[in-house]
């Protein structure tokens, strides 16, 4: 009777509705368009926006939990500066870690791992969340959000690098190439392009950052026609 | 509300953590991040002679990389007078510090691979491409004159337009059997244009990326003009 109170208290309904809130209902970029800042810069390669989406969730998880630790010790007065500490600290490990193990991507990557210190998403999950809620449920926020967020970056990601290159995954170890023709140079995992699908013209306007700014606005207009809670009557 | 002796404390306690825990993760890091770092430069410079590797770039390991520059590799430094200067390593010398400097007082690095065919020289080049800085290498063979293969990078092009000439191999391709020489012995270097007239010394820009394209040309003038006193000393006395 009691273990399973206490599982319901650990992971009950509210707890649920933390992490899957934000994949829909609550999406932090299609829904409170934020963060769309790094969703045009990223989005170039899917293997980039998982990166990115890891680094995100790695930040927002961890930055929510430590916050939510040391909230009632946080001076109101300077509590921004606190949770900047807080969110930097964990952006440079993010940084540190990828410069040493996976030194193209964090190339690839470049200003836009630091430029995560400004991502409103962040900050705006701990002023909201982290610093009225326990260390659990706002680990799990963290995780939501991130999650809502990651699933957008690879939405696009995967329109652009499909259209727009012909490839999936590239840059990675298991790149494909669907469409299109491929480049000799680099080895793919699969290769289906040489048969009937070699027809196709890669679109550049797709490799391009602005072409995500179309795809974010045709995910919003799919989205709230299928949601219809998300639909500003007035 | 908190006093402010308090909020002093809160802060230096937080920043004292925060420093620690980065300053440790620096240290931790540090010698893998900066082998990355010198791997990746090589394998920039290498893809300037991929076709004359055993093997495809991608295939090298990153310490197989570092072990081609000490066994096939030399390097040395000349001036824009054509002198080798002693005890400096191309490797000690950044082309962006050295790009800051007036043209003749500036110090170029040269690649020597010892390929099968005979010493392949690698120049480095540098310049501005639309938006920030680009780079590249450039191969010659043995005699000095034909091309062997080019290599370039950018700080900040265009993806799918001026970022071709980093991310498309047949733009790197176009560069190969080019003479940098004209028949009476003059440096004309090569050019990059939309409508190739001369074969020999001209090479077809990337469409939707003129002035990227440009650049690369603007650079490859400048660039290989440095070394014009290093080549002509190297080519055969006619």
């Amino acid at each position: 009777m009691t273990t399973t109170k206490q599982k319901s208290k650990l992971f009950g309904p509210k707890e649920r509705r933390l992490l899957i809130d934000p994949l829909n209902d609550n999406n932090p970029i299609t829904v409170q368009i934020l963060g769309i800042c790094s969703a045009l810069a990223v989005t170039s390669l899917v293997y980039k926006a998982v990166v990115m989406a890891v680094a995100v969730m790695f930040v927002i998880a961890l930055s929510n939990l430590i916050t939510a630790l040391v909230r009632n010790y946080i001076p109101s007065q300077v509590r921004m500066i606190a949770q900047l500490v807080i969110i930097a600290t964990l952006v440079t490990i993010v940084e540190l870690t990828l410069k040493a193990n996976n030194y193209a991507i964090y190339k690839e990557l470049s200003v836009f791992i630091g430029l995560i210190i400004t991502n409103c998403i962040v900050m705006g999950r701990l002023e909201a969340f982290a610093m009225s809620n326990s260390p659990w449920r706002s680990f799990l926020d963290g995780i939501g959000n991130s999650l809502g967020y990651g699933i957008i970056l690879v939405i696009v990601g995967i329109v652009r690098e499909l259209f727009g290159r012909g490839t999936l995954f590239a840059g990675s170890p298991i790149q494909l190439n669907i469409i299109g023709k491929s480049n000799e140079s680099v080895q793919y995992l699969i290769d289906t392009s040489h048969g009937w699908m070699s027809w196709y013209t890669n679109n550049g306007l797709l490799a391009l950052p602005v072409s995500s700014l179309f795809i974010i606005g045709i995910i919003v207009w799919i989205q709230r026609s299928y949601n219809r809670k998300l639909v500003d009557v007035s | 509300m908190h006093s402010t002796g308090y909020i002093i404390k809160f802060t230096v306690i937080l920043t004292l953590i925060s420093g620690l825990i980065l300053s440790g993760m620096f240290y931790a890091t540090e010698p893998a991040a900066r082998k990355n770092e010198q791997v990746f430069a090589k394998r920039g410079i290498l893809t300037a002679i991929e076709p004359y590797l055993d093997k495809p770039l991608s295939q090298f390991s990153d310490d197989e990389v570092l072990d081609l520059f000490h066994t096939q590799m030399d390097q040395f430094v000349v001036n824009t007078k054509g002198e080798v200067l002693k005890d400096l390593k191309a490797d000690d010398i950044s082309i962006e510090a050295e790009f800051k400097k007036p043209a003749e007082a500036r110090r170029l690095p040269v690649y020597v691979y010892k390929s099968k065919e005979g010493p392949i020289t690698i120049l480095s080049v540098y310049g501005n491409g639309l938006w920030d800085k680009i780079w590249g290498y450039i191969a010659l063979k043995p005699d000095y004159n034909t091309i062997a293969g080019a290599a370039f990078d950018h700080k900040g092009e265009t993806p799918g337009l001026g970022a071709e000439i980093k991310d498309n191999p047949a733009f790197r391709k176009r560069f190969i059997g080019k003479k940098i020489f004209d028949d009476a012995g003059r440096l004309v270097s090569v050019h990059v244009k939309k409508k190739v007239t001369d074969p020999a010394h001209e090479v077809d820009g990337i469409t939707g990326a003129t002035l990227t394209s440009d650049g690369v040309s603007d650079m490859l003038v400048h660039g290989i003009g440095l070394y014009e006193a290093f080549l002509k000393n190297k080519l055969p006395k006619s």
